[in-house]
C-alpha cells in the first residue's frame, strides 16, 4: 500500500530535480555565454580567469554573492521584500513543469499546457511589483511601475500570437502542439506571428533593448535596487531561467519542439531532445545577439509598439488565420 | 481522486521543491552571510541624498489606465481560447459570432485610441 504511493512519489521528485538542476546549471552557463558574447561583439576578451576559459565564472560570482550581507532597507515591508524573489524564482521554475522534452518527457502532461504557461508567465509581475512596492524606495518603485505595464502590455499580444498557433492544432496541449508541426514548422506559414512573439518574448522577460525596468542610466537597477546576496541571486536566477522557458515556448510554438527539421537521414540520427535543446540554444543566441546590436527603447516607443502596431497586427492574423482555415475547410 | 486531477499532482510537486529552493537560498544568506547593519546601510538608496520623502506618492495615470486597457484583451484573448480550439466543431456560425465580437472590440480599441489612451507622448 505505501510503496504504491510512495514508489510513484520518488520517481516524480527524481523528474522534477532531473528538470530543475539542468535548468540551473544552464542558467549559469546562460549567463556565461552572455558575457563571453557580448564580449566578442565588443571586441573584448570578456570573463577569462576562473577554471578554464572562465567557464566556472557565474559559480564564482553566485557563491559570493550568498556569502555577502542580505539587507533589508529600514523602511521596507519586511515579509513582502523576502517574498518577492522567492515568487519571481518559484514562477520561473514551475512552467518547466509542462515543458516536453522529447516524446513522453514531460513531468505533467496535462490538457491545458499552454494556458498553464500562459498563466505562470502572467502571474510573473507579481514578483516585481511586489519587490518595487516593498522597497519603499524611488527607483524601485518608479522600475516596478514601467515593468508592469509592459509587462501586461505585451502580454496581450503574447495570448493572441497563441490564439493562431492554436487555430491552426485545435488543442491546448503542448505535445499536441508539437505533433501538430510534423508537415511545417509553425514559424513558416505564421512568420509575422513568430517574429512578434520572438519581440514581445524579449519585452516580456525586460531583455534589452526593452529593459527600462532595469535601465541603469536612469533607474539605477530597477525593482531590484535594494536587494543584495541571496534575495538579488534569485532574481537574477529567475530572469534568466524565465528567458531560457520563453524560449522552449518559442521552440514549442514555431520551430517544432524536438522534430528535426527535415525526417530524412542525416537529421534524424540525433534524439528528439537534442533538437530540442540545439533549437533552444538558437533562440537564446538571438536573445543575446539582439542584447549586443540593438540600442536601448524610449518608454513611449515601447508602448507604442506593443500597443499601436502588435496588437492590431496580431489581432488581425487571428481573424487572417480563421477565416483561411474556415474558407479553406481546414480546420483541425 | 480523478485521474485528470492526479496529473496536477506533479505540478504542486514542482512548486513545492522550487519554493524549497528558493527559501532555503535566501535562509543561507542570512546564516553564512555576515550582518553589520547600521543607520545609513538600511537607508533606502538615494544618490547620496537623504530620502526626502515616502516613495510611495503620487505616480501617472497612465499606468492606471495600461492596466484597465489590459483586463479588457486579457479577457478577450480567455474568451478566444476555448473558441480557437473548438472552431472545428461550432462551424461557420460560431465563426461569426467571434468575428462579430471582435468588430465590437475593435470599435473600442479605435475609440480608445483616438481618445488618446495610447498615448507616451
Amino acid at each position: 500500500m505505501i510503496n504504491s504511493i510512495l514508489i510513484p512519489g520518488l520517481i516524480i521528485i527524481a523528474q522534477i530535480l532531473a528538470i530543475i538542476v539542468p535548468v540551473l546549471i544552464s542558467v549559469a552557463f546562460l549567463v556565461y555565454a552572455e558575457r563571453k558574447i557580448l564580449a566578442l561583439i565588443q571586441l573584448r576578451k570578456g570573463p577569462n580567469v576562473v577554471g578554464p576559459f572562465g567557464l566556472l565564472q557565474s559559480f564564482a560570482d553566485a557563491l559570493k554573492l550568498i556569502t555577502k550581507e542580505n539587507i533589508i532597507p529600514s523602511n521596507s515591508n519586511k515579509m513582502v521584500f523576502l517574498l518577492a524573489p522567492i515568487i519571481t524564482m518559484v514562477l520561473s521554475l514551475a512552467g518547466w513543469a509542462v515543458i516536453p522534452f522529447a516524446p513522453g518527457w514531460v513531468v505533467s502532461d496535462i490538457n491545458v499546457g499552454i494556458m498553464y504557461l500562459f498563466a505562470i508567465s502572467s502571474l510573473a509581475v507579481y514578483g516585481v511589483i511586489m519587490a518595487g512596492w516593498s522597497s519603499n524606495s524611488k527607483y524601485p518603485f518608479l522600475g516596478a511601475l514601467r515593468s508592469a505595464a509592459q509587462m501586461v502590455s505585451y502580454e496581450v499580444s503574447i495570448g493572441f500570437v497563441i490564439i493562431t498557433v492554436l487555430l491552426c492544432v485545435g488543442s491546448l496541449n503542448l505535445t499536441k502542439i508539437v505533433e501538430a508541426q510534423e508537415t511545417v514548422w509553425f514559424a513558416i506559414p505564421l512568420l509575422p506571428m513568430f517574429i512578434v512573439f520572438f519581440i514581445s518574448a524579449l519585452a516580456e522577460t525586460n531583455r534589452l533593448p526593452f529593459d527600462l525596468p532595469e535601465d541603469e542610466s536612469s533607474l539605477v537597477a530597477g525593482f531590484t535596487t535594494e536587494y543584495s546576496s541571496a534575495s538579488f541571486v534569485l532574481f537574477f536566477l529567475a530572469e534568466y531561467a524565465s528567458m531560457i522557458l520563453m524560449s522552449a515556448m518559442t521552440v514549442i510554438l514555431f520551430l517544432g519542439g524536438w522534430l528535426p527539421p527535415f525526417d530524412v537521414f542525416p537529421f534524424n540520427i540525433l534524439p528528439g531532445i537534442v533538437w530540442f535543446i540545439l533549437k533552444i540554444i538558437f533562440i537564446l543566441f538571438l536573445f543575446l545577439w539582439v542584447r549586443g546590436t540593438f540600442p536601448r527603447y524610449r518608454y513611449d516607443q515601447l508602448m507604442r509598439l506593443g500597443w499601436k502596431v502588435f496588437l492590431p497586427l496580431s489581432l488581425l492574423w487571428v481573424v487572417l488565420t480563421s477565416g483561411f482555415l474556415v474558407i479553406f475547410n481546414l480546420v483541425p | 481522486m480523478a485521474s485528470f486531477l492526479l496529473e496536477y499532482l506533479p505540478i504542486l510537486f514542482f512548486v513545492f521543491i522550487a519554493l524549497a529552493i528558493a527559501i532555503g537560498m535566501t535562509t543561507l544568506s542570512f546564516v553564512i552571510g555576515s550582518s553589520k547593519p547600521d543607520r545609513e546601510k538600511l537607508s533606502a538608496y538615494e544618490c547620496g541624498f537623504e530620502a526626502f520623502d515616502d516613495a510611495r506618492g503620487r505616480f501617472d495615470v497612465r499606468f492606471y489606465l495600461v492596466a484597465i486597457l489590459f483586463i479588457i484583451f486579457d479577457l478577450e484573448v480567455a474568451f478566444l481560447f476555448p473558441w480557437a480550439i473548438s472552431l472545428g466543431k461550432i462551424g461557420i456560425y460560431g465563426f461569426w459570432s467571434m468575428m462579430f465580437f471582435l468588430l465590437i472590440l475593435t470599435i473600442g480599441f479605435v475609440y480608445e485610441w483616438k481618445k488618446g489612451a495610447l498615448e507616451w507622448e
